[in-house]
């Protein structure tokens, strides 16, 4: 079973949820998507076995086959073309790496280069494998290194996919081909507003979803009265305790050391397995 | 005008509170909210008036027209970004996958592809004696840096005479929108909190404002949730040699005001004082440097 976790805003538990949720399982996964700023290695302190560069192809003009019909730049969309100084110039930040130059330069004066943009790194902690995606400073996009991280092959043991936040396509990349969308949810408005805008997207793809409340207390859940209005269910609730919030803060994996969280999240896998059966 | 970007690498360390209490202090008159992913600055600032909307179109995106449609599968073989796919006997693009490089139009044997305007987003902006400039992505998609771009614009060119200072919520992570929301700006505001998830991202937050070249500055939220991580994080910037602004406790102050659709300001609380002496700490430096 793969079961993709995700929130909307930033913050809300995300890496909590899914580092203690893949402890519990033992014979799991954990794949950090959350590229930009991946954390859960961090919980887990991987024995490295195994790093992976992730590349893209950059374009390469070869200066002396240039006649200067300036045909690349008028086919590129993303504006990642210039000539200046009749030469042409790439603006590597912006190319999206798709090949039209290349292809169409009718004096075939544009080749392709490797550039690495960020790194996989697999490892084991446990019985957990765990493989976390690392973007460059400075890189724009991390859809490559997403893409990279979903492909392995991971047998018949549950995956969990940590997901970075926000709605957008670096969201939509990491819950393709997820079995099960666990929504993870703070108690405020914001939290509500962003927990509507993923609720949506998992709608959009036709996921099985349901929710976990995080950092309750007493008073008012927005995000709560949201479920009950749009009939999601709620699979588990994670109180809100200082406690809990140093050792996460530490990088401590929860449910080793506290069995009350053990239980609660034995019951939230058991969760999820039912409503997958239904 | 100066420009002040509020941004926090990891997500949920309080961007918004802080952007929102900023802007309220210093009565800014033009004001943006950046994270166009998951935007909330709105929640906290009530508008009495109606936005003015646009829509946002991204990069027009392939359309196969089946009827002149050959079923080659040339495009699909040349697509990078698997946007092409057979169902049954057709070929038909995945809106979400595609990025708009216009590839497929340009190699189709038979002129079967349609490059097609695509509504991406939602530009809004509330223009009263102040003006306030935000957006939001539709799910799914990409081009959030040129929508980023657009929200910037939109407060520049609509600012009221005699702005000073421009407050702008920005989004987590290091990628396309924080790099977006960067360019132009004069100084950046981290927050930050007292974890080694934080920690971390910080890190990777710093080197993303010196690639871009703009000064970042520090400020730790809830840095009583662990005290040895925030001397830590103090200990960092001082190696670094960035500005630390100040730390602002823990405060269940800070949810109710949120809840209530209000800036944190309008409630005597701890966090409010802290907020203040933040803000005077950063505006100070704001002020010192040159306007781009």
């Amino acid at each position: 079973m793969r079961i993709a976790v995700l929130s909307g805003k930033g913050g809300t538990g995300k890496t909590l949820v899914s580092v203690n949720l893949a402890r519990l399982a033992g014979n799991s996964h954990y794949i950090d998507c959350d590229i930009e700023e991946p954390n859960g290695h961090l919980f887990f302190k991987p024995a490295l076995t195994q790093k992976e560069e992730i590349k893209v192809k950059m374009p390469v003009v070869d200066h002396t086959k240039c006649n200067g019909c300036r045909k690349c730049i008028d086919k590129c969309r993303f504006n990642a073309m210039a000539y200046i100084y009749n030469k042409v110039l790439i603006f590597e930040e912006v190319c999206h790496s798709c090949g039209a130059c290349s292809l169409l330069c009718p004096e075939k004066a544009i080749s392709e280069s490797d550039k690495v943009i960020g790194e996989i790194q697999h490892g084991t902690s446990d019985m957990v494998k765990v493989s976390s995606g690392f973007l460059n400073i400075g890189e724009s996009s991390g859809i490559p290194v997403i893409r990279q991280l979903l492909k392995q092959k991971t047998g018949t043991n549950d995956v969990i996919i940590d997901c970075p936040p926000g709605s957008a396509c670096s969201v939509m990349e990491s819950i393709q081909d997820a079995d099960f969308c666990l929504l993870v949810a703070e108690p405020s408005i914001f939290g509500a507003h962003n927990l509507n805008m993923v609720y949506e997207l998992v709608k959009l793809f036709n996921k099985k979803h349901a929710v976990v409340l995080n950092k309750t207390m007493e008073g008012e859940n927005p995000s709560e009265e949201f479920c009950q209005t749009h009939l999601i269910p709620i699979l588990s609730r994670i109180p809100y305790s200082q406690e809990i919030a140093k050792q996460n803060s530490d990088a401590e994996i929860i449910i080793d050391t506290n069995p009350q969280y053990r239980e609660l999240f034995a019951q939230l896998l058991e969760n999820i397995k039912k409503e997958l059966a239904i | 005008m100066k420009q002040l970007l509020i941004l926090s690498g990891k997500g949920g360390t309080g961007k918004t509170t802080v952007a929102g209490a900023f802007i309220k202090i210093s009565q800014a008159k033009a004001y943006a909210d950046c994270d166009v992913d998951a935007p909330n600055l709105h929640l906290l600032m009530s508008q009495h008036v109606n936005p003015e909307q646009k829509d946002f179109y991204g990069l027009d995106k392939a359309i196969i027209n089946q009827e002149s449609c050959a079923a080659c599968g040339l495009c699909a073989q040349y697509c990078r970004f698997d946007a092409i796919q057979k169902n049954g006997k057709v070929y038909q693009v995945d809106s979400f996958a595609c990025e708009g490089c216009g590839l497929c139009d340009e190699i189709c044997p038979v002129k079967a592809i349609s490059m097609t305007p695509c509504i991406v987003g939602n530009l809004k902006m509330y223009k009263a004696k102040d003006v306030f400039s935000t957006a939001q992505l539709k799910m799914g998609n990409g081009n959030s840096g040129l929508l980023v771009s657009e929200v910037k614009k939109q407060m520049k060119n609509n600012k009221p005479e005699n702005t000073h200072l421009a407050v702008i919520d920005g989004s987590p992570g290091i990628g396309c929108p924080v790099i977006a929301s960067l360019s132009g700006v004069d100084m950046v505001l981290i927050v930050t909190e007292p974890s080694l998830s934080g920690m971390s991202d910080l890190d990777r937050i710093v080197k993303t404002t010196h690639k871009l070249q703009v000064k970042p500055a520090v400020c730790i939220n809830k840095y009583d949730t662990n005290q040895q991580i925030s001397n830590k994080i103090k200990d960092y910037c001082e190696k670094e040699g960035i500005l630390f602004t100040g730390m602002i406790p823990y405060d269940n102050m800070v949810i109710k005001a949120v809840n209530q659709g209000r800036s944190i300001m309008d409630y005597e609380c701890e966090a409010r004082e802290a907020i203040k002496k933040v803000y005077q700490n950063t505006i100070k430096h704001i002020e010192l440097t040159e306007e781009k």
